[in-house]
């Protein structure tokens, strides 16, 4: 019997709040975290962006009363980590046996703008480095593990965190994505044409693109089950793959997704037919909903409640993964399907059944689907234990 | 099935000189730009392939070395493509095209950024060219580690492959900031291949030093 990945403890912190009860509460709601914004360090011209708030951010900073200075995404993970380990005792992250594993596209990429040079060494615009400072803050043993691998980095550094505990080597694995909304980043999807005016619209029939958005996310797996606090559930299966098709374009047919989805029901021992909700990746632009659809389509999965969260929390990159992630797990919790915001027209040629409105129901298990950029595309699934 | 992997075949890039599962096959002429060099074993080789000239110099060097490693191993005619992994790790991301990217836009009123060169700002690209150009859609992973950490990959790898996760991977190292550059990429397989090396970290860093 393999060992099995238990999740003991998750936080978010976005524009939409700094726990997950607090993301949760206004998602319930259909609140949205992506705004307007008419000036900004970000973009020339006004850009739609969901910004966590940086009073809120040195307010709760500054109650931790760390003896050093961090980078603003640090800071994220930092008090994102910090959250987990104050709601579950049992997680002993000085042990040898807790490992950290950190997903991130871009990491501290703000201090190569001219405006931050010299705040910090040069040395910390390296992800490793990042870890390091991490494991640091919190008195960790061991060397944490990276991950960057486009928008699929959350997802996989969860399935990276359920393979690693059944190898036994460690018995605690805290998974944590972080990613800030920079110049960097906004002029770059700008160059694209793919960033939306408005609020994205994900699979909608008037879907123009994408909002993008920072956020850090934090989950805590096990493979001791005497640590679950609450209900018990757990990574059940995952799997990424790659389109072959091309580097800023996913699979008109969606097999690479498709892929990734049969391998993650196959470990998971399920099929489409059990699968009781499934988070999408839903960037809102053409491509992707399209490409998403059919891969649901032929995986038989076209029936199934299906959301995006990106118009609540945009784009979050390195992070998307892990948050989306988590907002699962908490509708399973609290057997509650969260509705897309802005999604009204049905704008995918495959019959997928998008979830309008939040709506109570039985959530027994959640199926995560991630794709990015270098056509890499991942799948998880979580399951209430039966 | 046995829990042995094998390092089937190897190809190392680095201070001008292609090796190819132990033979030097190619060196640079003295003192030449590291992005020469790397043109230059590309038409030594008349790898013929365009999408090669819109590359950042990352993905070039990927490129290559994935060309001479998969040259006379083609792991597509032995493996089912979905079964095929790819597990690539450097130190410095996308660093190098990252800093040309910020200096397209470092007139915040005033910017005209490339989506030619954007696109490249994330290290995972380089898996992406390589299984474009091989067809692979097997498991793929990009990490980033201050030096290669041949226990890490050696021992993820190991069990991709014996957890039937997947039947072969191309692995390795590429990096390339600021005039440094290396590649050291390989095959793993449950066949000795012409290298018969077990895939251990050991071995990885006997052939990697």
């Amino acid at each position: 019997m393999k060992l099995q990945s238990y999740i003991i403890a998750d936080n978010i912190i976005s524009p939409l709040g700094f726990s997950t009860e607090e993301n949760f509460g206004q998602l319930k709601q259909m609140k949205t975290g992506v705004q307007r914004l008419e000036k900004s360090d970000l973009s020339a011209e006004p850009v739609c962006a969901a910004v966590i708030d940086q009073q809120r951010l040195d307010d709760e900073f500054k109650k931790l009363n760390a003896s050093k200075a961090y980078t603003r995404l640090e800071q994220l993970f930092i008090l994102s980590i910090n959250d987990t380990l104050k709601q579950n005792p049992a997680i002993e992250i000085r042990s040898k046996k807790t490992l950290l594993i950190l997903s991130s596209t871009k990491g501290n990429i703000d201090l190569l703008d001219p405006e931050h040079k010299g705040k910090f060494d040069k040395k910390r615009l390296f992800l490793w480095e990042t870890g390091n400072v991490i494991t640091e803050h919190f008195d960790n043993p061991n060397k944490a593990l990276i991950v960057s691998n486009a928008c699929i980095s959350g997802v996989l550094a969860i399935i990276l965190g359920k393979r690693l505990l059944e190898e036994n080597n460690y018995d605690t694995i805290i998974v944590s994505g972080g990613d800030i909304m920079t110049h960097f980043v906004v002029s770059g999807f700008q160059s694209f044409k793919a960033v939306s005016n408005e609020v994205c619209k994900p699979y909608d029939a008037a879907r123009d693109g994408i909002s993008l958005g920072e956020a850090c996310g934090t989950v805590v797996l096990t493979n001791d089950r005497s640590k679950i606090k609450g209900t018990a559930i757990t990574v059940k299966g995952g799997s990424s793959s790659n389109d072959a098709n091309h580097i800023s374009g996913p699979s008109r047919t969606g097999d690479g997704l498709l892929l990734a989805i049969e391998k993650t029901l196959k470990e998971a021992n399920m099929d489409a037919s059990q699968v009781a909700y499934i988070s999408g990746h839903g960037t809102a632009t053409l491509y992707n909903d399209e490409m998403e659809a059919q891969a649901i389509t032929t995986a038989k999965l076209q029936d199934v409640p299906m959301n995006s969260l990106k118009s609540y929390f945009g784009h979050t990159l390195g992070a998307a993964g892990i948050v989306e992630s988590i907002v699962g797990i908490q509708s399973m919790r609290s057997n509650t399907l969260i509705g897309t915001y802005n999604y009204s027209q049905p704008g995918v040629t495959m019959p997928v059944n998008i979830i309008k409105e939040t709506t109570g129901s039985t959530v027994d298990n959640c199926l995560k689907t991630a794709a990015g950029f270098g056509g890499c595309n991942a799948a998880v699934l979580f399951a209430k234990e039966a | 099935m046995s829990d042995v992997n094998y390092i089937s075949a190897f190809c190392r890039i680095s201070s001008g000189k292609v090796n190819v599962n132990h033979s030097i096959m190619f060196t640079g002429e003295a003192g030449e730009e590291p992005a020469a060099f790397i043109k230059s074993v590309y038409k030594h080789y008349q790898l013929n392939y365009p999408k090669f000239y819109k590359m950042d110099r990352l993905c070039q060097l990927a490129f290559i070395a994935s060309e001479l490693l998969l040259k006379d191993n083609k792991l597509t005619e032995k493996y089912n493509r979905e079964e095929i992994a790819i597990v690539i790790s450097n130190s410095s991301a996308s660093l190098e095209i990252d800093t040309e990217h910020q200096q397209t836009i470092s007139d915040k009123a005033n910017y005209f950024p490339s989506p030619a060169v954007f696109v490249y700002t994330l290290p995972n690209i380089l898996i992406g060219e390589i299984a474009i150009r091989n067809l692979i859609k097997g498991e793929n992973t990009f990490f980033i580690f201050d030096k290669f950490d041949a226990q890490f990959t050696a021992s993820y790898i190991n069990s991709l492959l014996n957890s039937g996760r997947a039947e072969s991977c191309i692995a390795g190292w590429v990096e390339f900031y600021e005039g440094n550059y290396e590649a050291f990429l390989y095959t793993v397989e449950k066949t000795p291949g012409v290298t018969r090396t077990e895939h251990t970290a050991e071995q990885l860093l006997n052939l990697y030093k």
